[in-house]
């Protein structure tokens, strides 16, 4: 067994029966795996799409060829990598991580072409909503809110204050902004994490939040 | 749960958690941890961290699990 780097053994049968079809040198049997597998990935992302067509702005048509395009996309990476599959999970389980990840790739690059809100549009006004601190209903509202934007206006700076309005303020989906920008989306969250962390500290020290002690990090 | 439990919630960082990039190159073990009845934050606990703060990648282990149990 050369793709998985491990003998038979290690592996569960289901898996090991998956390489060894997809890496025979017979081309029909491999074929046939491969038509299988991609039947497979297809199910799972048309199953994917419509388990996020809530939370996507992307309807229709244009969803289903989303999951297909991922499935493709999907199906291309998994023989391309099959040598890295080391059995650390089941094989379709590994496979089948390929085609999510596809699926929240593609719906966020979808989400330009009718996005509900533009980039840098700047919702405050939904802020209190945003955050979950209603003005109506917490007497300190006011103060948080204002003490949350003047973190935002004086202490960050203008690339995470662009990626923290987008994703925390207008509510853009994190891989929606990954694509726009051009940028991983570790480095989007990394943004957020360090604007949590300032936004929290302040809030604590202006007495807002309590249990400094817990402050993490 | 109140307003400023939620917002001290959603601003409250763990120093275990792993990021983005390290939570999605293991989501494959993590769900089939969690298949098989395990507590895969036991086993990976910055990824738990991470799943608990990331909504994107924790709908993306959520999409793997529902995947992965369909059958």
């Amino acid at each position: 067994m050369e793709h998985a780097g491990l003998p038979d053994g290690e592996l569960d049968a289901e898996s090991a029966e998956w390489l060894r079809r997809l890496s025979a040198s017979d081309g029909a049997p491999r074929v046939e795996a491969e038509r299988e597998l991609y039947a497979r990935l297809v199910r799972i992302a048309l199953a994917e799409v419509n388990r996020r067509s809530g939370s996507t702005p992307v309807t229709g048509q244009e969803l289903t060829d989303v999951a297909h395009q991922a499935a493709g996309d999907a199906m291309l990476a998994i023989l391309a990598k099959l040598a890295d599959f080391r059995g650390e999970s089941r094989f379709i389980t590994w496979a089948y991580r390929f085609v999510i990840l596809e699926v929240s790739s593609k719906l966020g690059r979808h989400y330009w072409r009718n996005p509900p809100v533009a980039l840098d549009t700047g919702q405050w006004e939904r802020l209190p909503d945003r955050l979950g601190v209603d003005p109506q209903r917490h007497a300190e509202a006011a103060g948080i809110l204002a003490e949350v934007r003047r973190v935002v206006d004086d202490e960050l700076t203008p690339h995470q204050r662009r990626v923290f309005v987008a994703i925390v303020v207008d509510g853009i989906p994190l891989d929606a902004l990954a694509a726009r920008l051009d940028l991983r989306r570790n480095a989007i969250y990394k943004v957020i994490f360090d604007a949590r962390l300032k936004i929290r500290s302040s809030l604590v020290a202006k007495g807002y939040l309590d249990k400094p002690g817990m402050e993490q990090r | 749960m109140s307003d400023l439990d939620r917002l001290d919630r959603f601003l409250r960082t763990d120093p275990r958690d792993v990021g983005c990039g390290e939570a999605m190159a293991v989501l494959h073990i993590y769900a089939d941890l969690a298949a098989g009845g395990h507590d895969p934050a036991a086993r990976y606990p910055g990824v738990g961290a991470h799943l608990a703060a990331c909504g994107p990648c924790s709908e993306n282990f959520a999409g793997l699990l529902a995947a992965v149990t369909s059958g």
